[in-house]
């Protein structure tokens, strides 16, 4: 009995010792571990046939591993990551965070891995889309999905408010924002369901207000990134455009309130095709456009994703080559059932029609194929976070009834000169 | 006190049979080395979760950090002396002030409210005890969400006011409602644990004292004044320490209904270090905030447990 007591400390501390045992030897085949920032099982079990026929051939891997990572604060996810000594050994990489990330070294240069690896046709991706993942010529993540923002429509309610569809002010070349908006307005007065909605934006993630400015000729900040654009007479028009659009005309909905395009509560959105599967049982008749023009005419803007292998990663040279297996003709090929790809080959109506069943070949080819091109990519700047930050807070008092816009903008300018200059 | 006897009963033990086991291995060391391997999962806890963190905190703070980059070079006092000349940093403790001093006065004063109407010998009182403390049990963000949906320009609060009339803000735009906003959420989640304290304290009010009190003459104020408000003072006293300390922790609220916003109106000291941190890979000058947070927080309880010497009437 003396000896319970020392007994029973010891079962309580046991767990101690047992935690302090474990850990793996590098030795032998490795994993591989891939954020992602999407959990679609349908994506993942793409994802996963792809790895398991590199692994059959590859006995150097033994495993890959997606690893699914919330999309909201998915790069801070990922960096606290990095910092815990924990860092995947690829990931996919929002087209705000590249600056960041190509510029700062984090990613492993991949032009000599894809161009050397047999039949991966290098020359095939396109420029326009690789422009964000360069620095000096060296390609530093793929950018797996290049996606144009095109505006998705409810016909139903632009006919109850006695509107022609989208289609029809196409054909008769009314496709502009003010036509858009007049629209609209009307729909908002005559059903009270939302007019135009931007997909994303809602007040905060400001970086989707381009898929508007841009038909402006305006732009966030020069093409060098060290001069603040928000006080340029374009971006002061266009952004009084749709200042007056939400408080004067009603057409979008103001800060505060909810309208979802995809649940029949507005009449049109701004956003990407991937959002196309969420109308598969839409109750309304809908169509696919390309994005209105502006006062500087017809334009288009792409958001991308890139897929990179981090400098720190456990495993970066087997990793690169995954990646380039992953990303060769004929895997891109699948990828592109689910992402636009930035292949000049396989841009083409056929291919990306596998993906999207929902959206005829002449909707694919107007959105998509004919706009990546000339695609103007949202605005990211190295600091992004920072920017993203200091714009948001700058541009909160434009979001009143009474806002004076161009001293909002003024104000922005001085907000972020100094993030701009760093 | 099974210690205190095998203390004294180890010696003779020992002498009396040499030679069965080691000197050293005497019934006190192996008393010690129980009551050692008992603490250890709490010690070690403490250890690679509080004081550990704690240090590389402040190891952190001298030095500059780019995740992305890859860098981590000693910076010395770089992040003390961008600390003095933050730009953001006064508005930003400015909010953190308002944000502790809103909660702590609303939080303190609702909960001793409610203690003392739910102290009262009524029918229903346990009900609405219930009701009061269940907040406390329900998730932070899962509470915080459904408000962020009550809050909105059309959401439930907004449609409540306009049957009635009256026509609502739009709460969490607005600098001052988003801040309000804030607060009451918070204040909703927590109240109900400082009124289950002070309701104890209510209750361990010795009856007599009021007794005689009526006997001498004392009105319901002067009771309250004179015998609740001195009995119960060793809890004012904790209720606000945890209530103090925890309104500068406040993190999930902040991000989940206003991110900071508008602006930068309820931007606080912990949203404030975590955007440095892990929004803009600073890790260096997110741990010299994290230093700034954690005098604060010291400096605070200090003065407030200074203080009791003046207005807490007794501590048993």
């Amino acid at each position: 009995m003396k000896y319970t007591r020392l007994l029973l400390a010891a079962a309580a501390a046991a767990p101690l010792a047992l935690a302090a045992c474990g850990g793996e030897s590098d030795d032998g085949p490795v994993t591989l571990r891939m954020t992602t920032w999407s959990a679609s099982e349908d994506h993942l079990a793409m994802l996963n046939e792809i790895a398991d026929a590199y692994i059959a051939d590859n006995p150097e891997v033994e495993a890959i591993e997606f690893d699914p990572l919330a999309f909201e604060g998915y790069t801070s996810t990922l960096t606290t990551q990095i910092a815990g000594d924990n860092a995947p050994d690829l990931a996919w990489i929002l087209e705000n965070s590249a600056p960041d990330f190509v510029s700062s070294g984090a990613l492993v240069p991949l032009s000599e891995t894809l161009s050397e690896t047999e039949g991966y046709e290098y020359d095939d991706l396109i420029p326009a889309a690789t422009e964000l993942w360069r620095q000096d010529d060296e390609l530093y993540a793929y950018p797996f999905s290049t996606s144009p923002f095109g505006v998705f429509v409810n016909n139903d309610l632009l006919a109850e408010a006695g509107q022609p569809t989208a289609a029809e002010l196409i054909a008769s070349g009314e496709w502009t924002w003010e036509r858009v908006v007049e629209a609209g307005a009307a729909v908002h007065a005559a059903t009270g369901s939302d007019g135009i909605v931007i997909r994303d934006f809602d007040y905060t993630g400001w970086d989707n207000l381009s898929t508007l400015w841009t038909g402006w000729g305006a732009s966030a900040w020069s093409e060098d990134g060290a001069e603040c654009g928000f006080d340029d007479p374009e971006m002061t028009e266009a952004l009084t455009f749709m200042h007056d659009a939400v408080f004067a005309q009603e057409a979008m909905p103001g800060p505060g309130t909810t309208a979802d395009f995809f649940a029949g509560e507005a009449a049109m959105t701004v956003t990407q095709i991937s959002r196309a599967g969420l109308l598969a049982e839409a109750p309304f008749g809908w169509d696919l456009v390309p994005l209105p023009a502006g006062p500087a005419g017809e334009y288009s803007v792409i958001g991308q994703g890139g897929l990179g292998v981090l400098t720190v990663a456990p495993h970066p040279e087997e990793a690169a080559d995954f990646l380039a297996y992953m990303t060769s003709p004929e895997n891109s090929a699948k990828l592109a059932q689910y992402f636009p790809p930035p292949r000049e080959s396989q841009l083409t109506a056929e291919v990306l029609g596998q993906a999207n069943p929902l959206l005829t070949p002449e909707q694919l080819q107007t959105v998509v194929i004919d706009r990546i091109d000339a695609g103007v990519v949202k605005p990211s700047h190295t600091g992004q976070a920072q920017l993203d930050q200091a714009v948001r807070a700058a541009l909160d008092p434009l979001w009143t009834a009474d806002a004076d816009v161009p001293a909002v903008l003024a104000e922005l300018c001085t907000a972020i000169d100094p993030l701009l200059a760093q | 006190m099974t210690l205190l006897r095998n203390d004294t009963a180890a010696p003779g033990r020992e002498q009396s049979r040499p030679g069965r086991r080691p000197a050293w291995w005497s019934a006190r060391r192996r008393d010690r080395l129980a009551g050692y391997l008992f603490i250890a999962p709490q010690l070690v806890g403490m250890i690679l979760f509080v004081l550990l963190p704690l240090g590389l905190m402040f190891w952190y703070s001298f030095h500059d950090w780019n995740v992305l980059a890859g860098g981590f070079t000693f910076s010395g006092t770089e992040n003390y002396e961008r600390l003095a000349q933050d730009p953001a940093l006064p508005g930003v403790l400015g909010a953190t002030a308002a944000f502790s001093v809103g909660l702590v006065a609303l939080n303190l004063s609702l909960a001793l409210v409610l203690a003392i109407l739910l102290n009262q010998k009524l029918r229903g009182t346990i009900v609405f005890r219930t009701i009061f403390f269940s907040p406390v049990a329900v998730t932070l963000v899962a509470w915080t969400i459904v408000w962020r949906f009550l809050l909105q320009d059309d959401g439930g609060i907004n449609g409540l006011l306009s049957t009635l009339g009256v026509e609502g803000p739009n709460w969490l735009r607005g600098e001052t409602t988003a801040m309000i906003a804030v607060v009451v959420v918070q204040v909703l989640k927590n109240v109900g644990l400082n009124m289950v304290l002070f309701l104890a304290a209510l209750q361990g009010v010795p009856k007599e004292l009021y007794e005689a009190s009526t006997i001498d003459g004392a009105n319901a104020w002067i009771r309250f004044r004179r015998i609740t408000m001195p009995m119960i003072s060793p809890t004012i006293l904790l209720t606000s320490i945890i209530t103090v300390v925890g309104s500068l922790q406040v993190f999930a609220q902040i991000d989940v209904l206003t991110s900071g916003g508008p602006g930068t109106s309820t931007t606080v000291l912990v949203y404030y270090l975590y955007q440095n941190a892990f929004q803009f890979h600073d890790f260096g000058y997110g741990a010299a905030l994290s230093v700034l947070l954690f005098a604060i927080v010291l400096v605070l309880t200090v003065i407030q447990w200074q203080m009791r010497r003046k207005w807490v009437v007794h501590e048993d």
